[in-house]
């Protein structure tokens, strides 16, 4: 048995670093070809724009209901589309369905990890979704019986290798989309727990996701640990767009085509959890790691409220469906409806 | 071996970034004026924005207080 002649071996790793040298030439090339397109199309900012809409004037909002129940931080939570019902998920392993007008608890069902970082109400209103720990996406059929045992009907949809970070339905109860830590997003037939199509892209954990909101919405956008947030096509897999933004982690994300203005402020030093716009797009409202919510005015990048309320950080924010109001989860254990 | 996952991650990423420089941009200024006329155009559904008829939203009216 002969061992290759050296200078064979030697021909084919250069023929490879010349191969590997090239390539980074024409992705360089690429790269600075991309930033030059962006830049040339960046003729203006959007508060220039909005120069002569008329300003907003004060904002009276404030918790109109605050849910208690959960035993630990509340770390994720949704709407139902009957604009009333919320399902929310906690520290504490518990996911509980509330009935937001009452503040009653309707449903509550206690997961086998704690940590559940994720949830989502299906568009029917007849399940929930939630995850976290686990490394799964499970799916409870909700039971118009309150005496009956909720995880008896558990179906496991998804798996991943590490933590699920976030799910939500798509157009119906049919299919999930999960992120998770483990750096990929998915999409999965909920009856079958087949894997439809995934999602690689990012380097590091993707914390969060959403869904561009037309009925034939066919993209959503991911955002990750390694600071970029990408817009996917859910039919293909193929990241469509790709954008490197903030200083560290993208913690929440929300579905705007790309990045036209920069919501900041010198005095707010702490991070922004979760954000969301209101029905019109002209208010941004972000929960905050310092405990409070501010809103901003969109078009004119200015903040027109802040809110205070919330013991602790708040780790969820969601406008209501109809948006009359919205709510936010905290780790104070809490949950609270403005308005 | 190293260098050829190095080769086809390289390969993937040229291809990627292929892709997105193919993707149709338009020019900012279109879409913050697009984005303003959704926004003007959908304000008086926005209850959070405008506020609606007291009475009318149910988040704002008071629980009404049960005896335990």
């Amino acid at each position: 048995m002969r061992s290759p002649p050296i200078p064979e071996m030697a021909t084919q790793e250069v023929q490879l670093s010349e191969t590997l040298a090239h390539l980074k030439t024409e992705s360089d090339t690429l790269k600075g070809k991309l930033e030059e397109e962006r830049a040339k199309l960046h003729d203006v900012e959007l508060h220039q724009v909005a120069e002569k809409v008329e300003g907003l004037g004060q904002f009276v909002m404030k918790t109109r209901r605050t849910l208690k129940g959960h035993g630990n931080k509340v770390l994720c939570m949704d709407w139902c589309k009957d604009k009333r019902r919320i399902v929310s998920s906690s520290q504490d392993g518990k996911v509980i369905v509330w009935d937001a007008f009452t503040t009653n608890k309707e449903h509550a069902v206690t997961m086998p990890c704690t940590w559940v970082m994720a949830c989502a109400y299906a568009p029917s209103g007849c399940a929930v979704a939630c995850g976290g720990l686990d490394n799964k996406c499970s799916v409870y059929p909700l039971s118009l019986d309150k005496n009956e045992n909720l995880a008896a009907k558990k179906k496991s949809v998804a798996m991943h290798t590490n933590y699920l970070s976030a799910c939500s339905f798509t157009n119906s109860d049919m299919q999930i989309l999960t992120s998770s830590g483990d750096g990929t997003c998915a999409l999965w037939d909920v009856e079958s727990g087949q894997l439809l199509q995934s999602f690689h892209g990012h380097a590091a954990d993707v914390l969060c996701l959403d869904l561009a909101p037309s009925e034939t919405g066919n993209t959503f956008v991911s955002g990750g640990c390694d600071k970029k947030a990408n817009v996917w096509d859910m039919r293909s897999g193929q990241c469509i767009q790709s954008f490197e933004t903030h200083e560290s982690d993208i913690n929440n994300s929300s579905e705007a085509d790309r990045e036209v203005a920069i919501y900041s402020k010198e005095s707010i030093i702490f991070g922004v959890s979760s954000v969301d716009f209101s029905l019109s797009g002209r208010l941004l409202f972000g929960g905050y790691n310092d405990y409070t919510i501010n809103v901003w005015d969109v078009l004119k990048g200015t903040r027109v409220s802040i809110l205070f309320g919330h013991e602790n950080r708040v780790s969820t924010l969601r406008v209501s469906p109809d948006g009359t109001a919205f709510c936010t989860g905290s780790w104070d254990h809490t949950l609270r409806t403005w308005a | 071996m190293t260098s050829n996952s190095n080769l086809s991650n390289m390969r993937r990423m040229v291809e990627q970034l292929k892709l997105e420089a193919s993707v149709e941009r338009i020019k900012v200024s279109q879409a913050a004026a697009e984005l303003q006329q959704y926004c003007l155009q959908n304000a008086s559904k926005d209850a959070l924005l405008v506020g609606v008829p007291t009475g009318s939203n149910p988040f704002r009216e008071p629980r009404s207080c049960a005896v335990v």
